[in-house]
């Protein structure tokens, strides 16, 4: 079955409730790594998504991605928007002209938008970035096709994000800690646990 | 024939104000524009600040761009890409205050953006105290 529009759209509005709802805990995760802003960054930019979801009818989908990633871009300021800028920028280019989006298409935007995110932070699996739960979740559902289990997407989200704790960052400020980052879980791992858990949350009551 | 353009992006825009004003007394005749913190004045950088101050001093001569340090790099990335491949512009890798400060002298000279780039590069040798 197909994923429309309005979904999306109810998608993004609670990932945004999320965000701000964690804004604080999010922070703190960045405060011991990072320089402690992802929170609030992330809140500001998703405030602005929120007032984006309100004006923007439903219809074409990449057109919708295509201001999420504006909003972001000019919004977040810390390095999350530039990074959720560009990975919402690349499933727009999939999704430019769809009004509904099938489990493959879905599955291509977000193979897309993992590629952007490593071309854009120029990071690997296992650098202890929000890299490390897109690439496991991403290769999950472009793997699974029609037999995709949202539980599963969701498991494989918060395991992933749980696993950047083990990690010693190699990007970010947080590779200026060295092995002083290890048992902290990396702040951008976990909002990207949020988007998928989320994403999984609302394409489940629509099936 | 004019100068090649600099544009200074820094998380804070106090700081690239400072710096603004520091290297205009130093050379009035280089375009200077900096995009500093967020569209709110926090602390942080913007694609779109970045992308107007690149247009706002942008011409034949191209545009030197330098940045403090992390996530700016990617938000400078993104403002090149909206702005097309045709551009003349390109990023310094090196210190913020000292490669602007040689680029500024450089391209006073209306030296070419390859030469600018460079001066603002070299930096990265200079031991401050002789």
């Amino acid at each position: 079955m197909d994923f429309t529009c309005g979904q999306i759209k109810s998608w993004l509005l609670n990932l945004s409730k999320l965000i701000q709802e964690k804004k604080e805990e999010l922070s703190l995760y960045d405060q011991a790594i990072g320089d402690g802003d992802h929170g609030i960054n992330l809140a500001r930019g998703f405030k602005e998504v929120e007032q984006l979801l309100k004006e923007t009818e439903d219809g074409d989908i990449g057109a919708l991605f295509q201001r999420v990633s504006l909003a972001l871009l000019s919004k977040v300021g810390g390095a999350s928007g530039p990074l959720y800028g560009t990975a919402f920028l690349k499933m727009a280019a999939v999704c430019k002209g769809k009004k509904a989006l099938s489990l493959q298409e879905w599955g291509l935007a977000l193979t897309e938008a993992l590629n952007g995110l490593k071309m854009r932070g120029k990071a690997e699996p296992g650098d202890k970035t929000m890299i490390d739960v897109w690439e496991p979740v991403v290769d999950y559902m472009v793997r699974a096709g029609q037999d995709l289990s949202w539980q599963k997407v969701k498991d494989i989200a918060v395991q992933s994000m749980e696993k950047t704790k083990e990690l010693q960052a190699r990007k970010g400020r947080a590779s200026f800690l060295g092995e002083r980052s290890i048992g902290h879980v990396d702040p951008g791992a976990v909002s990207s646990c949020y988007l998928f858990q989320t994403l999984a949350d609302q394409l489940q009551k629509g099936e | 024939m004019s100068c090649v353009g600099l544009v200074l992006v820094s998380h804070s825009e106090k700081l690239v104000e400072g710096l603004a004003e520091f290297l205009s007394q130093v050379q009035k005749q280089v375009p200077i524009a900096i995009a500093g913190g967020t569209d709110e004045g926090e602390l942080g950088t913007s694609m779109q600040k970045i992308k107007e101050a690149i247009e706002s001093v942008y011409s034949d001569q191209g545009v030197i761009i330098l940045f403090d340090f992390g996530s700016a790099s990617m938000s400078i990335e993104m403002a090149i890409e909206m702005l097309g491949p045709d551009k003349r512009i390109r990023v310094a890798d090196a210190p913020l205050v000292e490669g602007a400060y040689a680029a500024v002298v450089q391209a006073s000279v209306q030296s070419s953006l390859e030469k600018v780039l460079a001066s603002a590069e070299k930096v990265n040798n200079l031991q401050k105290l002789g």
